[in-house]
């Protein structure tokens, strides 16, 4: 395969979890062009951020949209051309902030795009402010005392969304995120991947991942009660147990296919037939 | 009657009481005998009561406005006939729902009790309305029959017994003309703007409801399937706008309408689509605004907005049309020339030219073609922006043996990000040179049109939806108009043609500024008067004959 690289030079900081989101993504891709789909049938959409930089480090089609409207961007691609595999990369202030009207929508009316969101938790490429998923009590630049607002659980947000494929892994297990991102792409429909990110700049969560995640086994995927159990285990306050995984997954018409099926190839439209109705 | 081959209706009633359908009727039962057909649409922002009227023309000749003076004055309610007694010409007819409205004049009609005693639902009142109208202008029973089967489905049978039992109860007061043209499909703006597109290679539609545009989404939407179109609604414009880019991305030839407000949320996409080199079309069908303003009331006060949509420096295409003819083929137009130049590109209507209906020109549809953009040829390595001498780009789309990247920031010839100086200024300078190639394209097309009395020294501009009652005034006090039609890039060559032997220029613009004057401004072009109408209702001829013979 051509290689995945570009020639544009990497600008994340060292130790970046945003690298491990990079390894796995390549190695997901190279499986699921190795399985049959054409490379130039996949599009990645990124958002702004500093994991949105992901676009320029990836020699695939990409569409490298505006804050928070990366979801919406893949979702008119996939409607415009629905043989193509939509990945999304996006942050937690772009999906949950500026965007999440967004997030919510696609996930409700199963738009079959893969949406990856990096959460480091924090608005890190304008150097540190809280986010909708900042722990309550982050010191930022905007919240010098820190912030007074409970973060969100997204996991919650997607269940109750109604999403279809709802799992999350951390950057540092490439392995565990590569077959998720495998997997949600084999999905038809909407697909929501949180993927735990340390910023070693603004907000080094590492330690706590490193030692409070661990992988969870999930034999009923299609019962949204084991589901928000799994997702309730951490409140994204504290030092809990953080599960990683696949919590839910139930398929269900996906809405470019619904949308889509009265097209037909080639037809002319009738418009004359159209203009008897004005006579 | 001043002239018995024109007429002017007014049929009115509360929001529900189908006084809307009534017109359309009415419209057709004189498309039907050869008539030139407009119908102005006057309603509330709301659903049930209030009131509603139709304002109907009918005439031999060309009109693409209505008048003030109604021949006829249907009156569903007591409101209507308060409201519009003044507008009743001088031998004028009032035809009444005898049984809501009391009137010593005209010919009353036992609407309800009618309705009531066929057992008929309430809203068939119109109907009984309706059928007593034909009889009085002598429209024979088969046409009204026929008519009412075409535009009636649930409950035809029941509206036939009303509507016969009205026409018999009252007598023929005058017999109108049939003509010798044919029916001509009768079309609002945003149904002609919708086939035009379409013509053009429209297969994607994206909007959130917004009057006054929202007849382009169910219009769209009903024919999804003879048109072989795709129709979205999204959970608001901010996504309609941004799912929209995506889709051009893809490959699709793709539309986004609104209205002022919705219009200003797709501004960032617009702006998106300039740097990414995204071929869109936008829809602005302007309303009274600032803000929330009048929501089915019209105006022309986005013109300087739209002109600078989206922030950055760039050109978009501004077209704005004056009548459906228009409206329909510089949709198409709009659309190839999007694909042409890649860039945001934006219809820009109002409600008047929207919602009212007009006698339609099929030929038009014959001039729209759908033109192919620059396509990559497949050989060699693909950049998606590469940098050409007249600075547009081959194009792509995935799918293609290429690697295509489009983004929103300053890149380099492949679409990756850049931040050195050479990389900003080569783009810059590329897609300036674009701009200069959509202002010589501008110029071959026709930009500005003239009518009315080319020698006059006073000449009056106007654009958009006024130029129907502009024109028919300009013609009957002598004058010369003269109409911009693509707004930006701004065709000065065919302006400036236009103003030759011109002393006085005079502005008209629904609106209270008066904004088309800064855009002459800025091309060195003076305004001498202006003249401006502020209460978001459309000019009538007869009321700017009235304005103009005093400058």
């Amino acid at each position: 395969m051509e290689k995945l690289e570009t020639t544009c030079p990497n600008t994340w900081c060292p130790g970046c979890g945003n690298f491990g989101v990079l390894q796995a993504i390549k190695m997901a891709i190279e499986d699921i062009v190795q399985k049959g789909t054409p490379r130039e049938n996949i599009v990645l959409v990124s958002d702004i951020g500093c994991n949105s930089k992901i676009a320029d480090y990836l020699n695939l089609n990409s569409f490298y949209s505006l804050h928070g409207r990366s979801i919406v961007t893949g979702e008119g691609i996939k409607l415009g051309n629905p043989d193509l595999k939509v990945i999304v990369f996006i942050g937690d202030g772009a999906a949950l902030d500026e965007g999440i009207s967004h997030l919510i929508h696609a996930a409700k009316r199963n738009s079959d795009v893969n949406v990856i969101m990096h959460n480091n938790r924090l608005f890190a490429l304008t150097t540190g402010q809280f986010t909708a998923v900042s722990p309550k009590g982050l010191k930022g630049k905007s919240t010098p005392e820190g912030s007074i607002e409970e973060p969100l659980n997204p996991l919650e947000l997607m269940l109750a969304s109604n999403a279809s494929f709802i799992a999350r892994s951390y950057s540092s297990k490439f392995e565990h995120l590569k077959n998720l991102i495998i997997d949600a792409v084999n999905h038809k429909g909407f697909s929501f991947i949180e993927v735990l990110q340390p910023c070693p700049s603004f907000f080094n969560s590492m330690e706590l991942y490193n030692k409070s995640s661990y992988e969870a086994v999930n034999s009923e995927l299609e019962s949204k009660e084991k589901a928000m159990q799994l997702i309730k285990e951490w409140n994204y306050n504290g030092e809990t147990k953080i599960p990683l995984g696949l919590f839910y997954k139930k398929d269900r018409m996906y809405y470019e296919e619904e949308m889509t099926k009265h097209l037909e190839k080639d037809k002319e439209p009738d418009i004359k037939k159209c203009l008897t109705t004005h006579l | 009657m001043k002239n018995t081959k024109e007429f002017s209706i007014i049929v009115g009633g509360a929001a529900g009481q189908g006084s809307r359908k009534a017109g359309l009727i009415i419209a057709k039962i004189f498309n039907d005998l050869g008539y030139n057909i407009f119908i102005h649409e006057d309603y509330q922002s709301l659903i049930k009561g209030g009131h509603n009227f139709s304002q109907i023309r009918a005439s031999e000749k060309e009109i693409l406005s209505h008048v003030g003076k109604a021949d006829f004055l249907l009156a569903l309610d007591e409101r209507t006939m308060k409201e519009h007694e003044k507008d009743l010409a001088e031998n004028g007819t009032i035809v009444f729902n005898q049984d809501k409205v009391k009137s010593e004049n005209g010919i009353g009609i036992v609407a309800d009790t009618i309705t009531k005693e066929l057992e008929g639902l309430p809203i068939m009142s119109n109907t009984a309305l309706l059928g007593g109208f034909a009889k009085v202008v002598g429209i024979d029973w088969e046409s009204l029959e026929e008519v009412l089967r075409k535009e009636i489905g649930k409950g035809i049978e029941k509206n036939l017994e009303i509507a016969k039992k009205a026409y018999d109860s009252v007598s023929e007061v005058l017999k109108v003309d049939k003509l010798k043209n044919n029916p001509k499909p009768l079309l609002t703006g945003n149904e002609a703007l919708s086939l035009g597109a379409v013509k053009a290679g429209l297969e994607v539609y994206f909007a959130y409801p917004m009057t006054p545009a929202t007849g382009i989404l169910h219009y769209l939407a009903e024919h999804e399937k003879d048109l072989n179109v795709v129709v979205s609604q999204l959970e608001n414009e901010i996504a309609v706008a941004v799912a929209a880019a995506g889709s051009a991305y893809s490959g699709k030839r793709t539309m986004a309408g609104s209205s002022g407000g919705g219009f200003a949320l797709m501004t960032e996409t617009i702006s998106l689509a300039a740097m990414a080199e995204i071929p869109l079309v936008f829809v602005n069908s302007q309303r009274s605004g600032p803000a929330t303003g009048v929501p089915t009331y019209t105006g022309q006060t986005d013109l300087l907005f739209t002109l600078a949509s989206g922030h950055g420096d760039f050109l978009r295409f501004v077209i704005a049309p004056g009548d459906v003819n228009e409206t329909c083929y510089w949709s198409g137009e709009l659309m190839n020339l999007a694909w042409k130049y890649q860039t945001p590109s934006i219809l820009l209507i109002d409600k008047e030219l929207s919602e009212s209906t007009f006698s339609f020109d099929e030929n038009v549809l014959d001039n729209i073609q759908k033109k192919e953009g620059l396509l990559w040829d497949g050989k060699g390595e693909y950049k998606r922006y590469l940098n050409t001498p007249d600075g547009i780009s081959p194009m792509a789309f995935p799918g293609q043996n290429a690697i295509i990247k489009a983004t929103s920031y300053e890149h380099d010839e492949y679409g990756l990000s850049v931040e050195d100086k050479e990389n900003i200024v080569m783009m810059q300078e590329k897609r300036m040179r674009k701009f200069k190639e959509m202002e010589k394209e501008v110029e071959l097309l026709e930009a500005v049109k003239v009518y009315g009395n080319i020698d006059s020294k006073t000449a009056v501009v106007c654009w958009g939806s006024t130029k129907g009652a502009v024109k028919e005034a300009a013609e009957e006090l002598g004058l010369k108009v003269i109409q911009p039609i693509i707004l930006q890039p701004f065709p000065i060559k065919q302006f400036k043609d236009a103003l030759k032997g011109v002393e006085k220029l005079v502005l008209i613009e629904l609106g209270a500024l008066g904004q088309m004057e800064q855009v002459l401004n800025s091309q060195g072009i003076k305004v001498d008067a202006k003249v401006l109408k502020y209460d978001m209702r459309p000019f009538t001829p007869e009321e700017l004959v009235a304005k103009l013979k005093n400058i």
